[in-house]
């Protein structure tokens, strides 16, 4: 229970709840769509750094699970007509089962070698969907209309899976903070400081790691197979974007990897700059700023990468020790 | 399936081969001396494309000797990107030259994009063929083969036997070591990043004088040299030659035995299984 009352949780709890909930009691569909991406955003980046940000080990390619999720459930609502909050579950189940295979196997490499090993997974699952028939192949799956119908319509079911995002969202920052500061958790940490010290004291790391790559697995098979279901269709190409698995690598470093609050204001932060850059009519020269969003975010990037690296969270947590205990 | 289709299949791959060899050494350079996955890489293959393409469409330069200054061009690149987004967390956790190489990308395509749009371009630029018997051999990619062939000679040429490639070679087999020998192990590493992104360059200025391309085309011959460093060793340029030639040749021949989309499965497969059974390529040793 004491947990629950670390003032640094409670904010960014309430924080992203109440954020989520806002367009809920406006009824604002603008807004809405604004808080779908962001939290989706904050909850693909926090799921992230339970296997990055905790356990240490660089993963290019967590749209993987994302991507397969989603192509999973879209399969479930298309061909069986399960009901959404089924086919999310399975969505889910499938991205951990492929943790879980991939975990013992992948996870004894280390460093560099487990990031490539990333991007090669998803650029094999991308280009083996794109040839798998129950799967659509090149084209992917659409949804006919009439599956929103039992939810009410269209407009109904896209209030339903905001719904659905809000509370993954929740969940993921309340999961985020008490695993860390569990006995397992701590056992991740310890993989990351030293993965070998962490052995000798009694960290059974192949399991502990293959567990973190599960957990951190879950969440975005659950969250692509929502974003499928809104979209109406899935094809290879957007379901496993490496771009997307980096960008959510950035939003993680942004804020902090390691922390709880760090992803949430990573992908707080990064969202709004590209919404801000998409939208703007600056123009440099003859071309519109947005042409230019690229450049910008990479820039940005770079800088908090040399000059920041431990992301706003870290840094404030090694500028003001005093504030450590809040800064979860 | 007769013989002169597998015969003429197994030479395409294996041109195609050379080229996707010398992409994937300037990769594997910098990974051998500074332990870096250098996420530009794609974007300075593309660049490579672009500065041939408008050199030889623009001024109407000869592609080959648009080359040459796309060489050294690629050089300059390389070592001010070095400069300014490498050496600073050199030394940190990997995730830290991953992204910084990775925000470079960012901004180069960024650019590309705003510049060139994604429209695909084309040379145009021809050299005729050479018919032996059934089998046609394209002008450009055996020129492509030569120039590969000539560039290997010259790197190896440079590493073991001038002073700076002796440094580089001293570099990467231990730094510190290295710098204790009075070997200024900074300006080595500029230099072999730059070395590395050369590399890149010639690749892609190759391969825009026989393919198409656009800003983005740079991507997936990234791909390719992640799975051909992995199949001849990362870290090890010669190696690099040899797992182009492999791939080039599974590119060739595979399409004859199943539909061109699963090919690139296969590739990928292969390069997980490598990665998981001898991270350290096909040719090198225990580790």
């Amino acid at each position: 229970m004491k947990r629950w009352l670390n003032p640094g949780f409670g904010l960014v709890f309430l924080f992203v709840l109440g954020m989520g909930l806002a367009p809920v009691f406006s009824k604002d569909a603008a807004a809405r769509e604004i808080g779908f991406t962001v939290l989706l955003a904050i909850s693909m980046a926090s799921s992230l750094n339970i296997i990055t940000g905790y356990t240490g080990y660089v993963s290019f390619g967590h749209v993987v699970f994302y991507g397969l999720g989603g192509y999973f459930g879209m399969y479930l609502i298309d061909q069986w007509d399960t009901p959404l909050p089924l086919a999310v579950l399975g969505g889910g189940a499938i991205a951990a089962v492929l943790a879980f295979l991939l975990g013992k196997a992948i996870l004894r490499l280390r460093g560099a070698y487990f990031a490539l090993a990333t991007i090669g997974i998803n650029e094999a699952m991308r280009t083996f969907v794109s040839n798998f028939d129950p799967f659509g192949g090149p084209t992917g799956i659409e949804l006919q209309f009439s599956v929103y119908k039992p939810y009410g319509g269209a407009a109904q079911a896209l209030w339903m899976t905001y719904y659905a995002v809000v509370g993954i969202a929740v969940f993921s920052v309340v999961f985020s903070y008490f695993l860390k500061s569990s006995k397992f958790g701590l056992g991740l940490m310890a993989i990351r400081e030293d993965e070998d010290a962490a052995e000798v004291v009694g960290v059974v790391a192949p399991s502990a790691k293959t567990l973190a790559y599960v957990l951190s697995a879950f969440l975005p098979g659950m969250l692509g197979v929502l974003f499928f279901f809104k979209n109406g269709n899935v094809e290879p190409g957007d379901a496993f974007r490496l771009h997307f698995s980096i960008e959510t690598l950035v939003m993680m470093m942004l804020g902090g990897q390691g922390t709880v609050m760090g992803p949430v204001i990573g992908a707080l932060g990064y969202q709004r700059l590209r919404g801000i850059l998409l939208t703007s009519d600056v123009k440099i020269g003859a071309l519109p700023l947005k042409d230019f969003q690229l450049v910008i975010a990479g820039g940005l990037m770079l800088l908090i990468i040399l000059f920041i690296p431990a992301g706003l969270v870290g840094w404030l947590r090694q500028r003001f020790a005093r504030l450590r205990r809040y800064l979860v | 399936m007769d013989a002169i289709t597998i015969l003429s299949s197994l030479l395409d791959g294996l041109l195609i081969g050379f080229v996707y060899g010398i992409a994937a050494m300037g990769l594997n350079l910098i990974w051998g001396v500074m332990r870096v996955i250098n996420l530009t890489h794609g974007a300075l293959i593309a660049l490579g494309m672009f500065g041939v393409y408008l050199l030889f469409s623009g001024l109407g330069l000869n592609p080959y000797l648009a080359l040459i200054l796309v060489a050294v061009l690629g050089l300059l690149a390389g070592i001010a990107i070095y400069y300014i987004a490498i050496e600073r967390v050199i030394n940190a956790p990997h995730l830290s030259t991953l992204l910084a190489t990775f925000s470079v990308n960012m901004i180069i395509i960024g650019l590309g994009t705003a510049i060139f749009t994604t429209t695909p371009r084309d040379t145009g630029f021809s050299l005729g063929s050479i018919q032996a018997g059934p089998i046609t051999l394209l002008g450009t990619r055996m020129v492509a083969t030569l120039i590969t062939l000539l560039v290997t000679g010259l790197l190896y040429a440079y590493l073991y036997r001038t002073r700076a490639g002796k440094s580089i070679r001293a570099v990467s087999n231990n730094r510190a070591a290295a710098e204790l020998m009075g070997i200024p192990s900074t300006r080595i590493l500029a230099l072999s990043f730059g070395l590395g992104t050369m590399l890149a360059a010639i690749a892609g200025g190759l391969i825009s004088t026989f393919f198409s391309f656009t800003i983005l085309s740079g991507s997936v011959y990234e791909l390719k040299s992640f799975i051909i460093g992995v199949l001849g060793g990362l870290g090890n340029p010669l190696g690099a030659l040899l797992g182009g030639l492999i791939l080039g040749v599974l590119e060739g021949v595979l399409p004859l035995a199943m539909p061109n989309t699963w090919v690139p499965v296969i590739e990928f497969l292969l390069f997980i299984l490598i990665l998981l059974l001898k991270p350290n390529g096909l040719l090198g040793g225990k580790q």
